[in-house]
């Protein structure tokens, strides 16, 4: 497996090309370079996945962790250190697959959507960069380099958010994304500091008498990495800064805003599963509530937003707290069944990475199209755009979890996961997947079918996209459609042992109805030109409607927090003592010292008679303390 | 002679050079041959040392050299360097050789400015060549003054009353200083002012308690310690490119070198019993520097809080006596002395096309000149810690190094110090967002151009260096350990990792 170095090679051999030689290049060929080297490592990962997963399974049943690269970075002490390695194991190499499809596709689709944009080259510089991140962290060998790539997957998502660094939008969401990561990347970092310090390793996987004296400790550390997994991952309610994210170009959200930066916090959790599992169980729940309240929060915003690509950033967050669910939901006890949740959980990971791609491709076809995110400028967009359309529709089928698309396999076994935990578990997931359904559908209807803007299509007749962007979504589609029956629990489980996937029928069967039903009312509600009972709904809950539409103020409470709290209670006051307290005692000083030189200075006058007279009284002075001594 | 000596006989013949030098091209060509042999020295110093150490050189300083000079107080000159004076010296090197580039066009008085800017460099240089107390102050002391004249005489806005406050400030801090070396010097029972010797012998605690504060506090007011740092905002601002540079990248780094190799390794009871007062200024340092910076509207304003909340992070990083943590302070001073040195260069030369550095004056210079943002933003991520620069690699081993800290106070300051990173990339991002991005608003700002080719020169150095360190910091922190190791044992501390 020694090839798997050009997997990380070849992007950051890209990016550097693209960034300091990309401004003299064509554009065309700046985008082969980077196209061709995402290619190559798309051919690899398979090759990597293909080998791994056909190697014979050891005596236990489970896949080796191989590690076929692991040097000393940065050493700090004999037991603590940073290591750069490789590391392959189920996960890392079902990610592998993911991030490296995905990004292949967006390279792709990239050619026809960024057609004729000045800085083509920057963009594909800082996409090479973003894959190169992404495929560090997913293979990292030891917490501390997971998260060396971790910030710098953050920075190459800052850099992609504001590509249109003349807008102000895209500058405030580039600065917000950041710094709310940074925050909760607070959280990861002190949690590497005390799993360093207690364990005695940055390792995943430490030797037993490690954890044992860490045993106390571990709960912390790992709630502590978890709130920056939470962060990446957007879960409530650190998420505000993806909604803004989308202020990127769509295939950036694609990437990074769909299919694999936000996946990272799972991808941090499933990683740590182990250790989750053996030390903190109750952490691993609080993932799980926190991961459902998410998920409910994102649903009922989705549903009342207007900009498509704000609904699919708010359907990520929701599905990303599915996923979240299904770890969380994992019990130790039995072991093996117990574990279920995790292998749903990369599934679905797996599943929503191909969908949710195709879902914001087709947003930007559609957005290229009428050069507007708002649902209002669409409607009927059907008969211009049959490819879009098909794709986008199979995409939403997916989501909802319609058999036999991908969507329905995986989130069936969440919910079965679920409800082993515990039945309110399951129902509330079973009522949020049919809210999905919803929501996806109202989306559907607003974009595809319903009250066509016809003037503005008059004036500007939406066409079907070229092919370089067609084709990624057909590929999408195409893996949608038949990902579901990849028995995915052979493969990537949390034990290694593997699962046969077997659909739970009741569980099949609710869902499924569920979400027949909330398809039926979304086209009751919107598939018509006009919308009376959306429309009254939304005047009889006028309140509601404002709130969800305002993402229940989640943005205003933390601008509150940073700009009157942060900026101006602490950092105002501070800089003004400084200026005025501890810089005005020391210009006190040099005042002092003046103004008491020149009160001396009068004595110096040169007059002999003065002189005399302090000498004498000096005189006299000391003879008298000398007489009275 | 001993091949340190040349560290400081460089600049002199650089001085002579420059003295003799009858116009602005000889001038360049002096400074740019005596900078360039710098550099090669110190380079082929390091190599050599390295070498050295890996063919099994054990002293704890090497080259090692003694003349006296003043024998009645047992003042000799006496050099020798390890693994943190060599690094040291590789930085000063670099910042002495970009600063001349960066200050290529300097008018007026070029031949007098190019002086006392070498004579500065002798003085620090000097200072980390030298083993002897008295010697290294002196070194110490001409590296202040001419700081005094760069400011004053060469510097913007309000430079005499800057250039004053800097030098009384500063001055104070070396009067606490004097006191301490004496002190030490009598309290060692005055034989010798070799600070090896010195570590050998056993100074009274009591006049340790007394002594220590003395000499850290004097170090420490050059490594803008809170609340002695207010030197430095109105210094930098003032202060024309090269010296900003040269003061923020090396100048402030003998603060800390001076605390650790000085104040810490002669008086360990003196830290054990101040530790924790100075831990509480030093954390204050960190974070008051930070919060301080988001809210300032001069770009060397903002610079020069950062350092005092980065420079803070090295006198924070001793004080937690941990060998990792020492070694973070290290690499700290050797990577915020280059990215400073990059970000004041930078800001030198936008200041020098635009004629402001308020942040509500520009905006959009992404488009006018994309070569100095595009260096500007790589300067603001490698200072907010990306991976990859070298800003991460001391963080990291900073913070690392302090948690092994057994005490839960120390332990306690960690975890606020680790703050510091989020409300960096708030003060960063804003300048970033402000003056880099959006479109141009001032009509003026649309005629500027780009970076030439000097400039260029010194910002694409700087950024090899800093990528340098990030990328593969193995080297660096491996030399530094090694020579941090015989000081931390020293501190003598029960709960050490090795």
């Amino acid at each position: 497996m020694e090839y798997t170095i050009l997997i990380l090679l070849l992007p950051i051999l890209s990016f550097l090309i693209l960034a300091l030689a990309g401004m003299k290049m064509p554009h065309r060929v700046a985008g082969f370079i980077g196209t061709l080297s995402l290619g190559a490592v798309a051919v690899l990962s398979y090759v990597t996945a293909y080998g791994y997963f056909t190697q014979p399974r050891s005596a236990g049943g489970t896949f080796a962790t191989l590690m076929p690269y692991n040097f000393e970075w940065l050493p700090f002490t004999p037991a603590l250190h940073i290591d750069m390695g490789i590391l392959l194991d189920p996960i890392s190499v079902m990610m592998l697959v993911v991030i490296s499809t995905v990004s292949f596709m967006v390279h792709i689709y990239s050619f026809g959507y960024m057609k004729g944009e000045k800085e083509f080259q920057r963009y594909y510089a800082f996409l090479s960069l973003f894959t190169f991140s992404m495929l560090g962290l997913v293979v990292a060998t030891n917490i501390f380099q997971m998260y060396v790539f971790w910030e710098l997957v953050g920075v190459s998502s800052y850099l992609l958010i504001g590509f249109y660094y003349t807008k102000p939008e895209a500058i405030s969401a580039s600065k917000k994304a950041f710094i709310v990561t940074r925050f909760a990347d607070l959280g990861f970092l002190i949690g590497i500091l005390i799993y360093g310090y207690y364990v005695g390793t940055f390792t995943f996987a430490p030797a037993t008498e490690n954890l044992m004296q860490g045993a106390l400790m571990l709960p912390w550390a790992l709630g502590l990495m978890f709130v920056g997994g939470a962060g990446k991952s957007s879960m409530f309610p650190l998420h505000i800064w993806l909604p803004d994210a989308m202020e990127g170009p769509t295939p950036v959200s694609a990437l990074i805003h769909a299919a694999t930066m936000v996946v990272a916090g799972v991808y941090q959790v499933a990683r740590l599963f182990p250790l989750y599992i053996a030390y903190a169980p109750e952490t691993l729940h609080i993932v799980a509530y926190v991961g459902a309240f998410t998920a409910f929060y994102a649903v009922s915003v989705a549903c009342a937003q207007s900009d498509i690509k704000r609904v699919l950033a708010f359907s990520t967050i929701s599905q990303i707290g599915f996923m979240m669910v299904a770890l969380g939901v994992c019990t130790g006890m039995p072991s093996h069944e117990g574990g279920l949740g995790n292998m749903a959980s990369m599934f679905h990971l797996f599943t929503h990475a191909m969908f949710k791609a195709l879902l914001f491709l087709g947003a930007g076809c559609i957005i290229h199209a009428v050069h507007s995110n708002e649902m209002s400028t669409m409607g009927g967009l059907r008969k211009y755009m049959p490819i879009t359309h098909i794709t986008f529709l199979i995409a939403c089928l997916a989501i909802s979890g319609i058999p036999p698309f991908s969507g329905f396999f995986s989130k069936d076994e969440i919910l079965t996961a679920c409800f082993a935990f515990s039945p309110v578990m399951g129902y509330v997931m079973t009522f949020i997947a049919g809210m999905t359904a919803f929501y996806m559908f109202r989306l559907y209807y607003g974009i595809f079918w319903g009250r066509e803007n016809k003037e503005l299509h008059a004036e500007h007749v939406p066409h079907e996209c070229p092919l370089t962007m067609t084709f990624p979504l057909m590929v999408l589609a195409a893996v949608t459609c038949v990902a579901g029956f990849i028995p995915f629990g052979h493969f990537v489980t949390g034990d290694g042992l593997s699962y046969d996937i077997h659909l739970e029928s009741s569980v099949a069967v609710t869902s499924c109805v569920v979400a027949v039903i909330a398809i039926a009312l979304a086209t009751f509600m919107y598939a018509r030109s006009s919308q009376p009972v959306a429309d009254s709904l939304a005047r009889r809950f006028p309140r509601l409607h404002e709130a969800a539409y305002r993402r229940f103020y989640m943005d205003e409470i933390w601008l509150f927090v940073t700009k009157r709290i942060i900026f101006r209670c602490v950092s105002t006051p501070l800089a003004w003592f400084d200026r005025h307290v501890i810089d005005g005692f020391m210009n006190f000083l040099a005042w002092s010292t003046r103004a008491s030189g020149e009160e001396v200075q009068p004595m110096q006058s040169g007059r002999i008679q003065s002189y005399v007279l302090w000498f004498l009284s000096g005189i006299i002075v000391l003879t008298l303390i000398l007489l009275a001594v | 002679m001993n091949i340190l000596s040349l560290f400081v006989l460089i600049p002199a013949l650089m001085m002579l050079g420059l003295w003799i030098a009858r116009n602005v091209n000889q001038v360049r060509g002096g400074m740019v041959t005596g900078a360039s042999a710098l550099l090669v020295l110190a380079v082929g110093l390091a190599v050599t040392y390295l070498h050295m150490r890996a063919g099994g050189a054990s002293g704890e300083m090497l080259f090692t050299d003694s003349v006296m000079w003043y024998a009645p107080l047992h003042i000799c000159y006496s050099v020798g360097v390890d693994g943190i004076s060599v690094v040291m010296l590789l930085l000063s090197a670099v910042i002495v050789f970009t600063g001349t580039f960066a200050s290529w066009k300097l008018k007026p008085l070029t031949k007098e400015y190019f002086l006392w800017f070498t004579l500065l460099s002798t003085g620090v240089f000097g200072f980390f060549i030298t083993t002897d107390l008295f010697t290294m102050f002196m070194f110490y002391e001409v590296a202040l003054i001419p700081m005094y004249l760069l400011i004053g005489v060469w510097g913007s806005g309000r430079k005499e009353y800057a250039a004053m406050k800097l030098t009384l400030m500063l001055m104070g801090g070396s009067a606490f200083l004097l006191i301490g070396i004496l002190g030490i010097y009598y309290g060692a029972g005055a034989q010798t002012m070799n600070i090896l010797d010195i570590a050998r012998l056993h100074i009274p605690t009591a006049m340790q308690h007394i002594f220590f504060p003395a000499v850290f506090l004097g170090f420490g007011v050059l490594g803008a310690l809170f609340p002695f740092h207010t030197w430095s905002p109105d210094g930098h601002a003032s202060a024309p490119t090269a010296v900003s540079m040269l003061h923020a990248g090396v100048l402030m780094k003998l603060g800390g070198y001076g605390c650790f190799r000085i104040a810490m390794y002669l008086m360990p009871e003196g830290l054990a019993a101040w530790g924790d007062f100075f831990l509480v200024l030093t954390t204050i340092s960190v974070v008051y520097g930070a919060f301080s910076a988001v809210v300032q509207t001069d770009l060397k304003y903002i610079n020069a809080y950062s350092s005092v909340s980065h420079c803070g992070l090295v006198l924070f990083a001793l004080q937690m006596m941990t060998r990792t943590s020492c070694t973070g302070a290290i690499l700290q001073m050797l990577s915020h002395g280059l990215m400073t040195a990059l970000f004041f260069a930078l800001i030198g030369m936008i200041y020098g096309r635009t004629h402001t550095r308020d942040v509500r004056q520009l905006s959009g210079l992404m488009k006018i000149m994309p070569f100095l943002s595009v260096g500007y933003v790589i300067a603001g991520l490698a200072n907010l810690g990306l991976p990859g620069l070298s800003g991460f690699i001391a963080e990291m081993t900073v913070f690392v190094g302090s948690f092994e800290h057994p005490d839960f106070f120390h332990r306690a300051c960690t975890v606020i110090a680790t703050m510091s990173i989020v409300i960096t990339a708030v003060y960063i991002l804003r300048v970033v967002g402000k003056i880099l991005y959006g479109t141009c608003r001032n009509p003026e700002h649309l005629k500027l151009t780009d970076a030439t080719w000097d400039e260029r020169f010194a910002v694409i150095c700087l950024i090899v260096y800093v990528a340098g360190l990030g990328l593969a910091p193995w080297w660096v922190s491996d030399t530094i350990s090694f020579s941090v190791a015989p000081i931390v044992s020293h501190l003598n501390i029960s709960c050490l990792p090795l």
